[in-house]
């Protein structure tokens, strides 16, 4: 299934492609530094890194929304936090080094990722991808109707457990902590 | 004319793809649970951008993968602000962050 263009664009065309690249590298660079850097504040930069590059990936989808929220949700909101906790998990005098994993680890871990690779990536490469004719647009007003006709009891499921997980860790970060004495 | 790199439907599979793959190299070599928990964010994300494109591309009502991505974030988020007050504690309580170092319920 691919999308076909007017030959007139052909150079708005190249132009989106090479940003469409650009945020390809993002995505995967960040992901790379993610996984692999030796600082855990580096691989913390490397996951916003590739939570960007995937936001700009939405954005060529179509789907401006789920871009933006892609930003404000990953980005803003689950990795400031985990900022948070490595700093609290973590005394400023230690060196904040992720500790060496075993060959073995790096093993196991290397031949589980090259084998979802090649197995997922056959599958994705050999099937003849069908698409059906467009019945919805998929415009943010009809999503918004989505979330509070079709999928509402969902929508108030998820609306439950974020209100479980922050009463949750506030309860649990607040256990074990030493009073202040004030 | 040709059609445009972000014009296939493959082009984001496969970035999907290699997301995913790394983020499952990470959860399993990785000895940390913050490290572990990055992983994690990395898979969901592939899960996403996977979801948009078939919506994209594919699906016949295009509010369906959108409406997943956005309950994936939410769960994504919520399982983060878990994952990492549970590191907290348990920094706190043995004084290290690493997965297979903590092998006792009780201390």
């Amino acid at each position: 299934m691919t999308f076909t263009f007017d030959p007139s664009l052909r150079l708005y065309i190249y132009l989106a492609d090479a940003a469409f690249l650009g945020f390809v590298f993002l995505a995967l660079a960040g992901g790379v530094v993610a996984v692999g850097a030796k600082r855990l504040i580096h691989a913390v930069l490397g996951l916003a890194t590739s939570l960007v590059g995937v936001a700009g990936l939405y954005v060529y989808l179509g789907t401006h929304f789920i871009a933006a929220m892609q930003i404000l949700i990953y980005v803003g909101a689950v990795c400031i936090s985990i900022v948070f906790a490595v700093m609290l998990a973590r005394p400023p005098s230690e060196a904040e080094k992720v500790p060496r994993a075993g060959p073995g680890k790096l093993a196991a871990g290397f031949g589980v990722g090259l084998f979802a690779a090649l197995v997922l990536g056959s599958a994705v490469l050999a099937t003849r991808w069908q698409a059906e004719p467009t019945a919805v647009e998929g415009t943010l007003q009809q999503v918004g109707e989505g979330l509070l006709t079709r999928y509402a009891f969902v929508f108030e499921l998820i609306s439950l457990v974020l209100l479980v997980a922050i009463v949750g860790s506030v309860v649990l970060a607040r256990r074990g902590r030493r009073p202040t004495g004030g | 004319m040709q059609p445009a790199i972000f014009g296939h439907l493959e082009s984001y599979l496969v970035v999907a793809l290699c997301l995913f793959a790394l983020g499952l190299y990470g959860l399993v070599s990785r000895p940390g649970f913050i490290s572990m928990l990055i992983s994690v964010e990395l898979i969901l994300n592939a899960a996403g951008l996977n979801f948009v494109a078939f919506n994209t591309f594919l699906a016949p009502d295009k509010t369906v993968g959108q409406t997943f991505t956005l309950f994936i974030m939410g769960l994504a988020a919520a399982e983060a602000a878990i994952c990492l007050s549970i590191a907290v504690v348990v920094y706190r309580r043995f004084r290290t962050i690493l997965a297979d170092e903590i092998s006792e319920l009780k201390d």
